[in-house]
């Protein structure tokens, strides 16, 4: 019995050593998110004998690109590695640390249509000569919840304020009927910056969000900006917008029921289904209506996949395979009704709509629909600038700083402004030679 | 007579140095001479491309208003992390020296929080003050004290010292025991029959002889701000809110982990290691004076 085990074990062993070519991919998908990318690499793994793809948890975004990095250092980076899309710069300017999407596609001769993907995803992971760099993997944006429940009680219609006008006066409902928290937000930069910009048409940077050179700059100081963290001030002053803090910590405030509206990541609607007292809808985000062409599009937040320099041919051929297995309208289904992600193709998108998955989950196509809801322009493509991991903290101080009423919303955009090119020339400098 | 091992052999005394000479080569003098040579460069995070930048890190540094921010920021943490961690243990301990019954217990019990790694300390803290479940937020917002120390500088700061405190606080009880029960007590006896209070024999009698604990635990609670709060900060407000809490060494590891700028975060790890050097050069110059050993 014993060595009967023990031969099978060696017969295993030595089959999988000599045939397989193992990927290592590392990743940032914690609990149900990180099972639901265990199964696709087991998935992947069963539909062929040549490639393993091994994923490896490493921690929260920063994390994983700051062990890659260091890996990288060190020669012994992964193949793929999930990053976050405020990495995207970073990771672009590093030639020679990275082989773009198209080019590994290219020389494995694996199928491969970037205009497959939702142009708003794939035009934020693609240079200005149309080359796609990284692999779209996860992609969110943020949406508008409101507790209808709360609303009711205020002696309100239960339905989403579409503009910020009427998002108003149903604050004024609420507060005045007790409501302790009116509203809360996650990622305040995110959803009131870069989304808030995208959705109105508005540059967050010179040279089309930063896409077009590392000699941006920011522009998040015009006057519609101003007006809108002004009144975001307003109302933090008024009791009627309580600050949740620079992640997602907004999810929670609006999941126990305690905040009657949120802006959220798409992704928050699986956190919101599990508490099923909670009686809630999913909108567009609200808008400026005196702001012509209002609205346009909200732009994605989430990771892609980044195929690491300096690695063998035959390795790089596995990672092909895999990404075109990935790219299959059945597996990013899965996918996407897995995990609240948005489906970041066109055909995965078709797909779902047939299997009836929304009818079964009303609401659930609104993030596609506010991502597509218009022909994305430059304002509206996506943003790329360098260093971002701290240009967004940076807002995010500043924003703290008008909703704690330390600071004029016009001041402090304007130093947002400042100090942020300051890290934009940093970057340009240590990038451009 | 002084008592004093001689060794004869030449190389041995070096043999046994050796693996303490080489664990402070890898982990200070090899790590802390890199920090120095990057603080002259520029690099990109990957390490594809590195330029020589002379003093330019640093000229760009002292040119940030928030880099000098956080010298006050720092400033004021590390003194009232020093000024209460020693101010309470050394209340506890002269309490604590008292009792009779039970004293194994009190004891153990304040020495406890010392075996709570500074990240733990941090999270337990930030669920008591959570500005909308914390038990202690319930309270004051009853009390009508609006408390949200993600938004709130003050605040934010209330509570990162308070962690650090509670953290250092047993290892302070530690020493000021040790210290009290060093103290003759036929000394503070001598005071009570001249006619001198409680209060007056703690002053003129115990803590002057304490005075070389309270110095030795000065410098250390200053390092102990300067540095190993860095769990607690990364538990709690990671810098904020608006870099309110952003110490020193939180920079340090903000700037050369999650921003990937090298050249900046070692530049400032530099200016770092010349803070500590010079301070404790100056508390054993001057206020060693005052010590009576």
């Amino acid at each position: 019995m014993q060595i009967r085990t023990l031969a099978l074990a060696l017969a295993l062993g030595a089959g999988s050593a000599q045939a397989q070519t193992e990927i290592a991919w590392w990743h940032s998908m914690g609990g149900a998110l990180g099972e639901q990318l265990n199964a696709l690499a087991a998935k992947f793994n069963d539909s062929q004998k040549d490639y393993k793809v091994v994923a490896v948890f490493k921690g929260s975004y920063p994390e994983s690109m700051t062990a890659a990095i260091a890996a990288f250092r060190a020669g012994n980076a992964p193949h793929i590695l999930q990053v976050f899309e405020v990495g995207t710069a970073t990771m672009m300017a590093a030639k020679g640390a990275i082989v773009p999407v198209a080019q590994l596609m290219g020389d494995a001769k694996e199928p491969f249509d970037p205009h497959a993907y939702l142009p708003t995803v794939a035009g934020y992971y693609t240079d200005l000569k149309g080359n796609m760099l990284s692999f779209p993997f996860n992609s969110s944006t943020v949406m508008f919840y409101i507790n209808r429940e709360a609303f009711r009680k205020a002696g309100l219609e239960p339905r989403a304020p579409k503009t910020w006008k009427e998002f108003q006066a149903a604050a004024e409902k609420l507060k005045a009927a007790g409501q302790q928290c009116v509203y809360t937000t996650s990622w305040p930069s995110w959803t009131h910056i870069e989304n808030f910009s995208a959705w109105h048409n508005l540059p967050i940077g010179t040279k089309q969000n930063g896409m077009g050179g590392f000699d941006t700059e920011f522009t998040v100081n015009s006057p519609l900006h101003v007006r809108h963290v002004a009144m975001l001030g307003e109302l933090a002053k008024k009791g009627m917008f309580t600050y949740a803090g620079r992640t997602n910590q907004g999810d929670g405030k609006f999941a126990s029921g305690e905040c009657a509206m949120v802006t959220a990541s798409a992704g928050a609607q699986a956190t919101f289904r599990k508490n099923s007292k909670l009686d809630w809808s999913i909108n567009f985000l609200p808008y400026y209506d005196d702001v012509k062409g209002a609205p346009q599009n909200s732009i994605i937040g989430g990771a892609s996949l980044w195929v690491m320099g300096g690695k063998k041919p035959l390795e790089y051929k596995g990672v092909a395979k895999f990404f075109a297995f990935l790219s299959r309208p059945e597996i990013q289904l899965e996918w996407h009704t897995g995990t609240g992600y948005v489906p970041i193709t066109l055909a995965a998108y078709e797909l779902t709509r047939k299997s009836g998955f929304y009818d079964r989950n009303p609401g659930a196509d609104m993030p596609v629909k506010q991502l597509t809801n218009k022909p994305p322009t430059p304002n509206s493509k996506g943003l790329r600038f360098g260093n971002f991991v701290q240009g967004r903290e940076v807002i995010e101080e500043e924003l703290e700083a008008v909703f704690a009423g330390r600071k004029d919303a016009k001041v402090a955009l304007d130093d947002a402004v400042k100090r942020g090119n300051e890290i934009l020339r940093k970057f340009e400098a240590a990038a451009a030679r | 007579m002084e008592k004093r091992v001689v060794f004869r052999s030449a190389w041995l005394p070096y043999a046994l140095l050796a693996p303490q000479i080489a664990v402070t080569l890898v982990f200070f003098f090899w790590p802390a001479a890199q920090a120095i040579w990057f603080s002259f460069q520029l690099q990109d995070a990957f390490g594809l491309r590195t330029e020589f930048v002379g003093l330019r890190n640093f000229e760009a540094l002292f040119a940030d208003s928030r880099y000098l921010a956080s010298f006050r920021t720092t400033a004021v943490f590390s003194v009232l992390v020093a000024f209460f961690g020693i101010a309470i243990s050394l209340l506890l301990a002269a309490m604590a020296d008292r009792v009779v019954r039970g004293a194994l217990a009190y004891r153990t019990l304040l020495i406890w929080p010392y075996a709570v790694a500074p990240a733990v300390a941090g999270v337990l803290w930030a669920f008591i003050f959570a500005p909308s479940v914390g038990v202690v937020t319930y309270v004051l917002r009853r009390w009508g004290i609006d408390w949200n120390w993600i938004l709130r500088g003050d605040q934010a700061m209330l509570l990162v010292v308070i962690a650090s405190v509670w953290k250092q606080v047993s290892y302070n009880f530690l020493f000021f025991l040790a210290g009290l029960q060093s103290i003759p007590r036929s000394l503070v006896e001598a005071a009570a029959i001249d006619g001198a209070g409680p209060a007056r024999r703690f002053w003129t009698v115990v803590f002057p002889l304490l005075s070389p604990t309270t110095f030795f635990l000065l410098v250390v609670n200053i390092v102990y701000a300067f540095f190993d709060t860095f769990g607690v900060i990364d538990a709690t407000t990671q810098g904020g809110p608006a870099q309110d809490t952003q110490i020193l060494v939180y920079k340090v590891y903000y700037d050369g982990v999650k921003a990937a700028d090298l050249g900046g975060s070692s530049a400032q790890s530099v200016i770092l290691m010349c803070i500590v050097i010079v301070l404790t050069a100056l508390q054993f110059r001057f206020v060693e004076r005052k010590v009576q050993y």
